[in-house]
Order: structure tokens, then sequence, then C-alpha cells
């Protein structure tokens, strides 16, 4: 039976329960995960991190919650009010709505039902994702534009062609994965993944996935939106109060979301590292949910060192890379393995498969060397071909005096 | 050269003996190879395992530096009379203005310090001190040090200013509480030698005479 069979049987309160525990779910992750990753980053600071509230500080993420339930609720007077008050709650919604499809665990039975710990299954469940993540945008374009202030403006701009760029080369990374599984319904996608991981088969895939889920949710290196430096606090500078914690929420949720969405995509989802499914089995099948949320963290982990690691890029450079790097790299990679998959499904043989991946291995590295070589040669500067200035200048360091000679008339 | 002349109104870097000067080319290799760029992540990893630097300061405090700038004491000599001469250096020396000091004279009947003259009332703002030092450094008997201590905070602005009975250091083995009389057969400048080491007992009774 799949999955989505097995979803079919659920009974309305089982769906009701489930809502809940998905709702709950992403509330709790949020706040273990800011203060795990303030422990972590202040690990790699050496540093202790937040240690005061509560054991290991566990409730600290809690506590700047009511901190900021408590206060004081302002509206700039020039906002646009009704936008201003529905851009949080659109950026919340959506980060919850994409949890709905993910597959968290296999079989299960929950007070006498046989189900999965998956809300609903969509036969196209990651475009489903996709479009709830395009939907997020509008909170953060809108909230950046009703604020009536110019960073803010300008955040959510940046937020915005950030965000869109960047889901062009997710979902260009994603397709390899709809070739190879022939479905776009996650638990078919992680049954497609029982012999091996699509982060080994496609491994270019899984590291554009990687790099542009970080560009995807604002995050360091990427978090040009909210570059303190340039535009305060970008499109939720004049947020304050709830609204604020519901914007705080839906990046988290948002990492969470998209390190789930890689889990069950490129990790394999719920089922076991290979070599340990026989602990599928444990528990009545429940040890699948650990599986799932030990690779989550693992990809949470990721981000959080990145955030420890990286320094924030600049504008320019990320937009250049998104759209000239990882965009072209994708289409290519998708040309490659769609032909790779039809060649083997119409029976190619092993030698005709082996040698056009070879032909292409050898085109990449072509590629790559007339590059680097281009770009040795400009860095080249040319010797003394600017205009020397007419006016006497410093001393070069090193150079050796240079004698002012009489001033000709 | 009459080319030159001809042409330029302004003298050329060739004119000037410019050309003369070695100047080393730029170089510039570019980004860093991937695999060292990617060194950065080992650096943030091993560091998670590093021990921390943070004191957990309420429950653990770590010793000063030796010559930290704390909250100031006043000194006595060996035998318990004060070194303050209420001669005001420091309050004049003190750019935050938060030091004020009258002085009185001593009498045989109440003497405080060696000398003529001793600090009847001496304050201090920590509001206002900066501790800088200066204070120590115009105080012509070394009545005026800093301590290591750095708890100062409070919740008025009056627990703030310290007044002499604050800042007086403790009376220590073999000082008298002053008032009393300076130690027999010594004068102050004695006391600045550092000739006394102790109270003498008749010192014990002038300052019980007076006490009467």
């Amino acid at each position: 039976m799949t999955t989505a069979q097995l979803l079919g049987q659920d009974p309305g309160w089982l769906i009701a329960v489930k809502g809940v525990l998905v709702f709950a779910l992403c509330v709790v992750l949020t706040l273990l995960s800011v203060w795990g990753e303030r422990r972590i980053v202040a690990r790699m600071q050496m540093r202790l991190g937040p240690n005061r509230v509560g054991p290991f500080g566990l409730v600290q993420a809690l506590a700047d919650g009511v901190k900021l339930a408590l206060k004081e609720d302002l509206i700039p007077a020039a906002a646009d009010k009704i936008v201003f008050v529905i851009a949080p709650i659109i950026s919340a919604t959506a980060c919850f709505m994409s949890f709905a499809v993910i597959p968290m665990s296999g079989p299960v039975t929950l007070v006498g039902h046989k189900t999965a710990m998956q809300l609903t299954d969509l036969p196209v469940g990651v475009l489903y994702i996709l479009a709830i993540a395009s939907i997020g945008v509008y909170g953060i374009v809108l909230a950046g534009w009703s604020s009536g202030s110019t960073y803010p403006l300008l955040g959510g701009l940046r937020s915005s062609a950030q965000v869109i760029s960047y889901e062009v080369a997710m979902g260009l990374s994603l397709v390899a994965v709809f070739i190879y599984s022939g479905s776009m319904s996650t638990s078919e996608i992680v049954a497609a993944q029982q012999k091996w991981w699509f982060a080994v088969v496609l491994f270019p895939s899984f590291v554009i996935y990687a790099i542009s889920m970080v560009g995807e949710t604002n995050r360091a290196p990427f978090d040009l939106a909210e570059a303190e430096g340039e535009l305060v606090g970008g499109f939720h500078t004049e947020y304050s109060s709830l609204k604020f914690a519901l914007f705080f929420l839906a990046e988290y949720v948002n990492i969470v979301a998209v390190s789930a969405l890689a889990t069950t995509l490129f990790l394999g989802g719920y089922h076991a590292l290979p070599g340990l499914g026989f602990t599928e089995q444990w528990l009545g099948g429940w040890f699948t949910l650990i599986w799932f949320f030990a690779k989550v963290i693992f990809f949470f982990f990721i981000f959080v060192w990145l955030r420890g690691t990286l320094p924030r890029m600049r504008y320019d450079q990320f937009m250049k890379f998104g759209w000239k790097v990882l965009i072209p790299v994708s289409l290519f990679w998708i040309m490659v393995v769609a032909t790779l998959r039809v060649m083997s499904l119409n029976g190619a043989s092993r030698v005709t498969v082996l040698g056009f991946a070879s032909v292409v291995v050898l085109i990449v590295l072509g590629i790559n060397v007339a590059f680097d070589s281009v770009k040795k040669r400009a860095r080249i500067l040319p010797e003394d071909n600017f205009d020397a200035p007419t006016f006497a200048v410093p001393q070069m360091p090193g150079a050796e005096s240079a004698q002012l000679g009489e001033p000709r008339v | 050269m009459s080319e030159n002349m001809n042409n330029e109104v302004e003298p050329t870097r060739r004119d000037l003996g410019l050309e003369a000067v070695t100047s080393k080319p730029v170089v510039n290799d570019g980004p860093a190879s991937f695999t060292t760029q990617l060194l950065g992540f080992w650096v943030t990893f091993r560091t998670m395992f590093k021990k921390v630097n943070t004191v957990s300061y309420p429950e653990v405090k770590e010793p000063t530096a030796p010559r930290f700038h704390g909250r100031h004491q006043l000194n006595r000599h060996p035998d318990g009379l004060e070194k303050c001469i209420g001669c005001e250096l420091c309050a004049w020396a003190c750019p935050a203005d938060a030091i004020y000091v009258e002085g009185e004279s001593n009498t045989e009947e109440h003497r405080m310090s060696p000398g003529e003259r001793f600090g009847k009332v001496y304050q201090i703002n920590y509001l206002r001190c900066i501790f800088c030092g200066l204070c120590i450094e115009a105080c012509p008997t070394r009545a005026l040090t800093m301590t290591n201590e750095y708890e100062l905070a409070d919740d008025s602005r009056s627990k703030l200013i310290f007044e002499k009975e604050d800042l007086l250091a403790p009376l220590r083995q073999g000082m008298l509480a002053p008032p009393h009389a300076m130690y027999p057969g010594m004068d102050d400048s004695n006391y600045y030698k550092g000739d006394v080491l102790g109270f003498h007992p008749s010192q014990e009774t002038s300052s019980e005479v007076k006490h009467d």
C-alpha cells in the first residue's frame, strides 16, 4: 500500500490531530533551533551562548518570545495599515503550510490506526511546496512596501529578488529528482531512494539545492535582506512586538522546512542510513521519525555552520552567482540527467552510457581549463599601462629615493 | 627636450626624473583556491571543541590584573594615623571632578594625621569617576591608592558617593584608631620616611584621654 492510500484512510479526527501536531512541531522546533543556533555559533566563537533561562538555557527562546509579545506594537504613521498587518501573517502561514506534505515517518500505528506521520500526500507535493514558498515572498515584499520607509522597502526588494532568483535554481535542481523518481509526490520520492540516496546519484543537484536553500531562506552568507550595516533590519525594520515575532518564527520554520525538504528529496527522508535498515522496524516504525529528525538537524547544523564561518556576500556577487553560475549549471546538469535517463530507459548498453558520461566530463573539464586560463590572463596587470601623473607622487614603498630634476621652464 | 617645451606646459613624470623610481608590479592572485576557502569551515568546527573564553561572572570571579584601577582607598600610617593631609591635590587633578575634599587643622586634642592638616570631608563620586588614576599620581603622601575591587554597581545615586569612612583602609595589626597623638619623639617627616612601624603605648592613652 502506498503512503497516499494509507493516508487516504485517515479518519477526520486523525487528520486534525496530525495538523495540530505539525503546527506544534514547527513552533517547538523554532524555539529549539533558535536556542541551538545561538549555542552552536557561540561555541564556534569560543563563547557559551544562552545558558541562564532553564536547563542549558533551553527556554531562552521562549522567554524572548514572551518579551516580544509584551512589547509595544507600533505601526508607523506612514505605513499602509492593513497590508502592514497582513504581511507577517502571510509569511508565517506560508512557512507552516509547506510542512503538510513532508513525510516524517514510515507506516506507524497511532491510537489503533495504521497511518504515516504526514498530513497529506499530494501527487504534486514538491510543486506545492515551491508554490507556498513563493507565496511566502509576498509577506516579505508587502512588509517592505507597506512600512512606508526607505530601508524596509530596499530590504524587501532585495529579499524578494533574492528568493525569486534562488527559487529558479532550486526548482531546476529539483527537476533532476523528478526525472529520476518519476514523481513529484514527496512520499514516492522517498520510496524511490530505498536503494540509493539522491544526494549520491544526483550529487550536483544536491549541491545546487543546498546552496539555493540558504539563499531562499535569507540566511548567512546570503542574508542580504537583513544586512544590518546597510539596511538596518531590512524588511522588518519597522516591525515590533508579535508582528516581528511572526517574521522571526517564519524565518526559522522556513529553515526547518527547507531542511526537511532536503532530507526528503536527497537524503532518503525517514529511511535509516545505509546498512541500518533494521532500525526502521524499532518502536513499531516510530524510530523512522528519529532518523528523519536526525537528518533535519544535520542540515540545520550546516545552516549554523555556514553562518558561523562565512562573511556576508555582496549583493551583486550574490545575484551574479545565482544567475550566472547556479542556473546555467543546473540547466546543463538537467540535460545530462535527462539524456542518461532516456538512454537507460530505452535500454542503451552500459558502454554507450559510460561513453556519454565521459564525453560530458571531458567537456566540463575543457570549459573549466579554458575559464581558468582566461581568468589568469585577466589577473596579470599590464605594467605601466596607466597614464603617468604629471605631478610628484609619494614614494612607493621599497622604492629607491627619486631625485626630482630641476623644473624646466 | 625642446619638443616637450613646445607641446607641454607642465613637466611630465619623465622630465622630473621619476622614471628612475623602481616600483614593484602589483601581484593579484585572485581568490584563494576552493580547498583553501574550505579551510575556514575547519576553523569554526575545531573551535567548537576548544575551551570557551567566557567567565561565568557572578559564579566565577577571575582575579583582576595586579594594577587594575578599582575602588579608591585612603591609607593609614602603621600606627593608625591617616595619611591624607587634606591638600585637595587629588580633587584638582581629577578630570571628571569626582572628588570633593575639605581639610581641617589637626590640634593636640584631635589629631587625625601627622603634621598640620587632615582631610575632614573626603568624598568620591563613583558616578563621575573614570578610574584614570590621576588622583593617585597627584597624591603627595600616597594616602590615596586604588584597590582591585570593581563591584561598585548600586541602585541609587547617593549610594555611589563614597564618604571618607567608606574609603578608609581598615585598621590592621598594630594600628590604633585616630584621633591620637603622634608617635613620641617622631615628627611628620619621620612618618613619611617610614620610621614609624606601629603604635606606642603612650599613644593609646592619648586616644583614651581624648575620648573622655
